[in-house]
């Protein structure tokens, strides 16, 4: 046989991604010109709308790619969050440094949490609740343990000016979102080298058909801790960015359950296991959190009864589920791209 | 020749179910050991006890001389010791030569893996279906890649559980002629299957189970004229019903 066609067929799998690549990167560009175009307002917005990409993008890697249902990416959030606010606190170290401390620690406890789930064969809904279990556990920790300041929890240290070694800019710098976006761009281009890899080739195959996996050669335990150890570390780099932008941590916050809730959404709303989903997500889910944070704060006439309330944003988000599973099970991207594909 | 293959007073129950009890038998390098015996007899177990997908309560499997019994199922295949499986199970999202390429991966680089993987589909005349995602494919088609996945693997020793089931007549052909050439290039093959007219034609030797027992062993025709193998198997009326 000739290995021509093999050749440039190899090729033409290597442009598919990269031009998921090529989006990431034009888009990055374009996104980064975005401050000049916002005041300080949609600029927050444009803030959230990053960290539940992160979130998000963290959370697809382990159950839109690897097909682990996650309902704990919670723990990985906070370990990230607690990590740098915890040595920055106690030990004036730069959160960068406490980000990477964050990313290595939340990796180890996913690798070793998730063996203990895979070890005792636990699927579907039962490995969920692992997940939630452990995300709990480490929430009751952090509300009960001194090295974490218990329920009051931490407090950046404000520094005056801005400082890139510490990472603090006054309010309504950009820099803000300029290094959150720089962090997502950086997440997704690991997702797509991690898709285009042997591993991540892997990992589509073992959410497909884990004994046939196996039965080919794929060692299907460390495929799968691989791919946890890869997402709890993007999700962990969220929890230090969102530290850093907020400036202060409790366990409610970064460990509770509404965090592991809001890691799921952006994939589902845009769509689970593709590169770009939760990106979409994001910037649906971004606008409607600042949407019910306004209704409640200045509620309009007539619904006066909000003023004060929580949890409208909940409420939205489940609705929008109902209404997405109902009518886009695949997402918003995940339905436009399929919709593409099978016009050509 | 050597026996490439031992197994030795492999046994495994389910529920106090013996589905194998005190199965030995040997496989020379390079030949093919047909598996037949009626439904429940316990092939796809032997299969499963063998490759790891379960793990035998007694008994030794020795590939090349070395124990394997017992190891998981992806040691089994990076051992040279790779199976199909009867009820097809591909990787329903991933494109034909993405399954294959899987398979291909444990010995090549990706680039490689994606060469050799249309090398391999080329072979099982899947070549011009290697775009299309695995969910949409035919019955026949998906034999085919479960034989293709199999293959790209490099395996010494290969596992065919009723790799023809499902096809007509004519599809048969081009597998059987397949396997033919794999013996030829020494690949091992155990392989079960219900078309009596395939066990008797690629044969070197037949192994007949019956409630989880070894029957017999031995050449085709041997077979075929023992008494007892016509009454458990094929309920005397073999004479009848031809190869």
């Amino acid at each position: 046989m000739t290995t021509t066609a093999p050749v440039t067929d190899t090729v033409a799998q290597v442009e598919r991604a990269d031009r998921t690549l090529q989006v990431v990167l034009i888009g990055g560009a374009l996104a980064a010109l975005l401050p000049l175009a916002l005041g300080p307002a949609q600029e927050s917005v444009a803030i959230r709308v990053l960290i539940f990409a992160l979130l998000g993008t963290g959370w697809n890697v382990m159950s839109g790619l690897g097909g682990m249902f996650s309902f704990g990416h919670a723990a990985y959030f906070g370990l990230g969050a607690y990590s740098a606010g915890y040595l920055l606190v106690e030990h004036d170290v730069s959160p960068w440094i406490g980000m990477v401390v964050g990313a290595v620690l939340a990796a180890a406890f996913g690798v070793v949490t998730g063996f203990l789930a895979l070890r005792y064969k636990l699927r579907g809904a039962y490995f969920a609740l692992a997940t939630l279990a452990f995300a709990e556990m480490l929430r009751l920790f952090a509300l009960n343990l001194d090295l974490t300041n218990k329920a009051i929890g931490l407090n950046v240290p404000l520094v005056r000016g801005s400082s890139w070694w510490k990472l603090q800019f006054p309010a309504g710098s950009s820099n803000y979102y300029w290094v959150g976006l720089g962090l997502t761009l950086l997440a997704l281009v690991c997702v797509v080298l991690f898709m285009r890899s042997r591993m991540g080739q892997y990992a589509l195959a073992v959410r497909d058909d884990e004994d046939a996996a196996a039965s080919l050669g794929v060692d299907v335990m460390r495929v799968k801790l691989t791919t946890i150890a890869l997402s709890a570390a993007i999700t962990a780099v969220a929890g230090t960015f969102y530290l850093q932008y907020y400036l202060f941590v409790n366990p409610d916050l970064v460990f509770g359950n509404s965090v592991s809730i809001q890691a799921i959404l952006p994939a589902v709303v845009g769509g689970v296991g593709t590169v770009l989903g939760p990106i979409v997500g994001a910037m649906v889910l971004g606008p409607l959190a600042d949407l019910s944070a306004g209704l409640l704060r200045n509620p309009p006439p007539g619904l006066d009864f909000l003023q004060g309330r929580s949890g409208l944003d909940i409420m939205i988000y489940a609705a929008l589920l109902i209404l997405i599973i109902l009518v886009l099970p695949k997402g918003l991207y995940g339905s436009a791209r399929a919709w593409r594909r099978n016009r050509r | 020749m050597s026996a490439i293959l031992e197994v030795t007073g492999l046994s495994k129950s389910f529920a106090g179910l013996h589905a194998l009890s005190d199965v030995s038998f040997s496989v020379e390098q390079g030949s093919i050991l047909g598996i037949i015996g009626p439904n429940g007899a316990g092939k796809t177990t032997l299969f499963n006890a063998l490759c790891g997908t379960v793990k035998p309560d007694t008994g030794k499997v020795l590939l090349r001389g070395k124990d394997i019994t017992g190891r998981s199922a992806h040691r089994t295949a990076r051992d040279g010791m790779v199976r199909t499986f009867q009820l097809m199970r591909p990787f329903a999202t991933m494109s034909v030569r993405d399954n294959v390429a899987i398979a291909a991966q444990g010995k090549h680089r990706r680039a490689a893996a994606l060469a050799h993987a249309d090398e391999v589909l080329k072979r099982v005349g899947l070549a011009d279906l290697r775009g299309v995602q695995a969910a949409d494919l035919s019955t026949a088609h998906l034999k085919r890649l479960e034989l293709a996945r199999a293959l790209a693997t490099g395996p010494e020793v290969l596992l065919l559980d009723e790799v023809l089931a499902g096809l007509v007549p004519a599809e048969r052909e081009p597998v059987l002629e397949l396997l033919l050439e794999l013996r030829a290039s020494g690949t091992t093959l155990l392989f079960v299957e219900h078309v009596m007219s395939a066990v008797m034609r690629l044969s070197d030797r037949v192994l007949v189970l019956d409630q989880g027992r070894v029957l017999m062993e031995g050449a085709p025709a041997e077979v075929t004229s023992d008494a007892r193998v016509v009454e458990a198997y094929l309920g005397g009326g073999f004479s009848d019903a031809g190869p």
